[in-house]
């Protein structure tokens, strides 16, 4: 079972940068771009052709993602997650994952599905759809920032940690 | 007040000094 967690580890960083990339995409490039779009009309190409790909991509890798992290976690899961063990660092980056992963399905995903018009919602409800969508995914963003820095954890953090 | 989340700088600060905070957290736990 040694090849576990070599599969895991590649898993995990194919689908992360899947799911980040796509999550700076939304942030860095399509808010500004369908602001810039809806004053000249042409939203619908981004709204009807790009989101719902885009999001289909995003939350999948999302899952993958965290599946593949408990895997190369394996027997220290529990350790992570109870930040014990020396496993803090990593722990800390495996909570904020959860928390995005929380974001996407139950805050971003159902509210871009009223937003893009795949349920039925009033306009008041896409209203709120859209702020909510929107501060989620920007909550996610700011939280990928510390993600990142304690995923990447390893013998280069040592001298950050130990002043080794 | 006005929400850092609203504007991408904004964004971006919010998650270093989240990182500078978690950081301190987790040297502490790892005594």
């Amino acid at each position: 079972m040694d090849y576990v967690p070599a599969l895991s580890r590649w898993v995990h960083f194919l689908a992360g940068v899947m799911w980040i990339g796509l999550l700076y995409y939304f942030n860095f490039v399509q808010v500004a771009a369908l602001k810039a779009a809806t004053a000249d009309g042409t939203a619908a190409g981004i709204t009807k052709h790009v989101a719902p790909r885009a999001l289909l991509y995003f939350r999948w890798a999302a899952v993958v993602t965290w599946l593949a992290g408990a895997a190369l976690l394996s027997d220290k899961f529990v350790d992570a997650f109870t930040l014990r063990n020396g496993m803090a660092p990593i722990g800390i980056g495996a909570w904020l994952g959860t928390i995005m992963l929380f974001n996407v399905w139950v805050l971003i995903w159902p509210n871009q599905q009223k937003i893009l018009g795949l349920k039925p919602a009033s306009d008041e409800e896409k209203s709120k759809a859209r702020r909510v969508a929107f501060l989620a995914s920007r909550t996610n963003t700011a939280l990928s920032i510390p993600l990142l820095f304690f995923m990447a954890g390893g013998w280069s953090h040592r001298a950050i940690f130990f002043g080794m | 007040m006005k929400n850092p989340l609203d504007s991408l700088w904004g964004t971006i600060v919010t998650g270093l000094v989240l990182t500078v905070i978690l950081y301190f957290v987790a040297k502490s736990l790892l005594g």
